[in-house]
């Protein structure tokens, strides 16, 4: 403290603002320390845990199914892909697999779940940097994704849908017809969309070479997802170390070169465009059959046969009062969430319960750069840097 | 006794010609911001107001009324005085500048000769509340956004007086009635249409609308100067930005539109045109600049400071420069200029 005091005393011309954490380009509750002198900042220093739950905590004392809704409320603006990596996380440590129609619903809704994250990065990136209407525009086609979500799980947000060993239900009738529809047009808003921001001479000049991330300094700095592809390395983990039927559907990684904001936006609408891609074909490639294993020692019986199977019953039981048991030994199940490497380390002693439930946000290590971002550069591109790290503070505060 | 009537009747017709003006310049404003709210609404795919009143055209009442019933804060660290006053003289200087607007041939309060030096000076006051309100905040957001604005409108009143200069150069006179009638043949949009674009750009700047609303970024200084205002104090700020946005397109029109002149008065298109008033040629006008003040907003980002001052320094400072003495050389060489009797 008294040595950050007598820096800024040695500077007699830098000033410090205080950032947030209500701030509309907060983007929740981030409060920035930022030292200025003038309009350029000299240093800022990212203040979290405003919002912090402490779901690590919490999640050890819930079984493994209650744990669940927890992964929703994490990153709020791509709730299934944490629920993705958490039932991966726990499948893996009991070793089983769901049905093949299960995995490609999962795929299915973590790729919608992609489209609404990056739909809402992309555009109130836009509104940050000052251009309204791609943001109300995208507004709408989410509300479209999330009707689709609240068709297949009741829920608009936080879904609380995929289970180990599936998923909750399957999709209703028509639900599969309506998302190829939905996305046969969706191709038509990213071009209108693209027609008002991309070529926009004023955006370029607001995002081109501002907050370059070299490659170097990207892989350095724990980088996943997009961040780190736009600065050129085209790492995947869909491709990498595919999980789930990631290897059996056709889909390319957008690659930036220039590793600045601009190339960060591009990076994003060109995955889009993928994802469309990846859904269709989850979409026209689904098999007919169970959408969660048929093992009722971890997925529960259908109801009409509680009604006649004491043995049914007692799955059903035992399920919903102590949950099932899974074998001890720990895991760190990563998925290529729409933010980067979303990662759970999962420690299980034997019981109905994590022992420990470890969290990796991309967020976090992507916060963590923001100083080095947004150092000499005008106020201005400190907010267009915190838009386009894509952050959201459930995931980092956790 | 009949002296003092004498000198009370214009008096009186002077106020009453004040409320003339201001009445229709303050509904205007109101109805401005729902014109804005429909027009961007339409144009991010919603509906905009529609539940106050019919087609929600009760929208700019409830809102004023709202800010009417607001408390009204002052920061304990401001200064109040200077608080307090900020927001009026803003709002103060965005009516009086109306005082010369020509609204046609004959509707004008005060036809002074130099209505356009007035106006000039009038709209380079306008910086002063933005600065106090700035300063006298004694919040590091709004002194940010005090200071933006000032270099921002100072930049740009420089090369909107050279663009005014070009315009003078063409008509010979400073009052804006003879600048409108220069203007019978061919409006000054079409003879000068860089400067008439440089003009419009530059306007966007001195009322810190988009692209230029730096002094109010939201996303950087959250309100800019009047980050820390409320109430009354806040809504004089808004109106008298809209007001200085209706005058300012009003300017645009008089110096480049042809005011309150039809257009398309030739061929059989004249006595057609020629029926419809000239305050209400005036009003389309004014009303088509606001449309596209309200199409960039929807539209475009924000520009960053450093590129704002470039933008006026480096590129509409030389560019209006230029055409000044392109004007005035041509005006010379083929001896049209203006017969001034000076």
């Amino acid at each position: 403290m008294v040595a950050q005091l007598e820096a800024i005393e040695d500077k007699p011309n830098t000033y410090t603002i205080n950032l947030g954490p209500q701030h509309p380009a907060a983007h929740g509750v981030l409060r920035l320390v930022v030292e200025m002198s003038g309009e350029v900042v000299q240093r800022c220093d990212p203040h979290i845990g405003l919002l912090h739950r402490g779901t690590e905590k919490l999640i050890e004392y819930k079984t493994y199914l209650q744990a669940m809704p927890y992964m929703d409320r994490l990153d709020y603006v791509s709730p299934m892909a944490q629920e993705h990596c958490f039932v991966l996380a726990v499948e893996k440590l009991l070793g089983i697999k769901p049905p093949p129609r299960g995995q490609y619903v999962r795929v299915l809704f973590a790729e919608i779940t992609r489209l609404l994250n990056h739909l809402f990065t992309v555009t109130t990136g836009i509104l940050d940097v000052g251009a309204t209407t791609p943001a109300l525009w995208a507004f709408e086609e989410r509300e479209k994704l999330m009707e689709f979500h609240e068709r297949a799980c009741g829920a608009r947000l936080h879904a609380n849908y995929y289970r180990v060993g599936g998923v909750a239900m399957d999709l209703p009738a028509g639900l599969a017809e309506d998302i190829f529809e939905y996305m046969e047009t969706l191709p038509a808003f990213l071009d209108d969309m693209e027609g008002l921001v991309t070529g926009n001479r004023v955006f370029k000049q607001r995002t081109v070479d501002v907050g370059v991330l070299t490659m170097e300094q990207a892989l350095d700095w724990g980088c996943s997802g997009p961040m780190l592809r736009a600065s050129g390395v085209a790492w995947d983990l869909r491709k990498a170390q595919p999980y789930e039927i990631y290897d059996q559907l056709e889909f390319d990684i957008p690659v930036g070169k220039t590793g600045d904001c601009y190339a960060r936006y591009l990076v994003r609408v060109a995955e889009m465009r993928q994802t469309i891609r990846l859904i269709k074909q989850c979409l026209e490639k689904m098999p007919q059959g169970p959408v969660r294993l048929q093992d009722h020692k971890v997925t529960p019986p259908p109801r009409a046969e509680m009604k006649r199977s004491m043995e049914a019953l007692i799955h059903h039981f035992k399920l919903y009062t102590e949950g099932f048991h899974v074998p001890a030994g720990e895991t760190y199940t990563a998925i290529e969430g729409p933010k980067g490497e979303f990662a759970l380390y999962i420690v299980s002693d034997g019981t109905s319960r994590p022992y420990r439930c470890r969290i990796r946000a991309p967020g976090f290590s992507h916060l963590a750069l923001l100083d080095t971002l947004s150092r000499h550069h005008m106020l201005a591109d400190a907010v267009a840097n915190i838009a386009s790290l894509d952050i959201v503070f459930g995931e980092i505060d956790r | 006794m009949a002296d003092i009537i004498t000198y009370l009747w214009p008096l009186i017709w002077i106020l009453l010609g004040v409320v003339a003006i201001i009445v229709p310049v303050l509904l205007g404003v109101a109805y401005l911001t729902y014109y804005e709210r429909k027009v961007m609404s339409a144009m991010q795919r919603r509906q905009g107001p529609a539940l106050v009143g019919p087609f929600g055209l009760l929208q700019p009442i409830a809102d004023g009324l709202k800010l009417l019933g607001k408390e009204w804060i002052i920061p304990s660290g401001a200064n109040p005085v200077v608080f307090i006053f900020a927001p009026f003289l803003t709002f103060f200087l965005s009516l009086v500048a109306w005082a010369v607007i020509p609204f046609s041939a004959k509707l004008v309060l005060a036809d002074i000769n130099v209505g356009l030096l007035y106006l000039y000076a009038i709209s380079s006051l306008g910086v002063y509340g933005l600065i106090m309100s700035g300063w006298a905040s004694n919040s590091r957001y709004a002194f940010l956004g005090g200071l933006r604005s000032a270099a921002q409108m100072v930049s740009y009143e420089v090369s909107m007086g050279l663009i005014m200069v070009s315009v003078l150069l063409c008509v010979g006179s400073f009052n804006l009635s003879k600048i409108i009638d220069a203007q019978r043949t061919v409006w000054f949009a079409v003879p000068l249409f860089p400067m008439f674009i440089t003009y419009f750009i530059s306007i966007l700047a001195e009322t810190n609308r988009h692209p230029f609303d730096l002094p109010e970024g939201e996303s950087e200084i959250v309100a800019g100067f009047f980050t820390e205002y409320s109430s009354m104090n806040f809504a004089c700020f808004m109106l008298g930005e809209y007001a200085n946005m209706i005058m300012m397109s009003g300017v645009a029109c008089i110096l480049f539109l042809g005011g309150w002149l039809p257009p398309f008065n030739f061929w059989i298109f004249a006595p057609y045109v020629q029926m419809v008033p000239g305050p209400i040629w005036f009003g389309i006008k004014i009303a088509a600049l606001l449309f596209v003040f309200i199409w960039a907003r929807a539209t475009l980002p924000r520009y960053r400071y450093d590129q704002l001052m470039r933008l006026g320094w480096k590129v509409f400072l030389p560019l209006t420069l230029f055409w000044l003495i392109l004007t005035a050389s041509v005006l010379e060489i083929f001896g049209w200029l203006p017969k001034t009797g000076l």
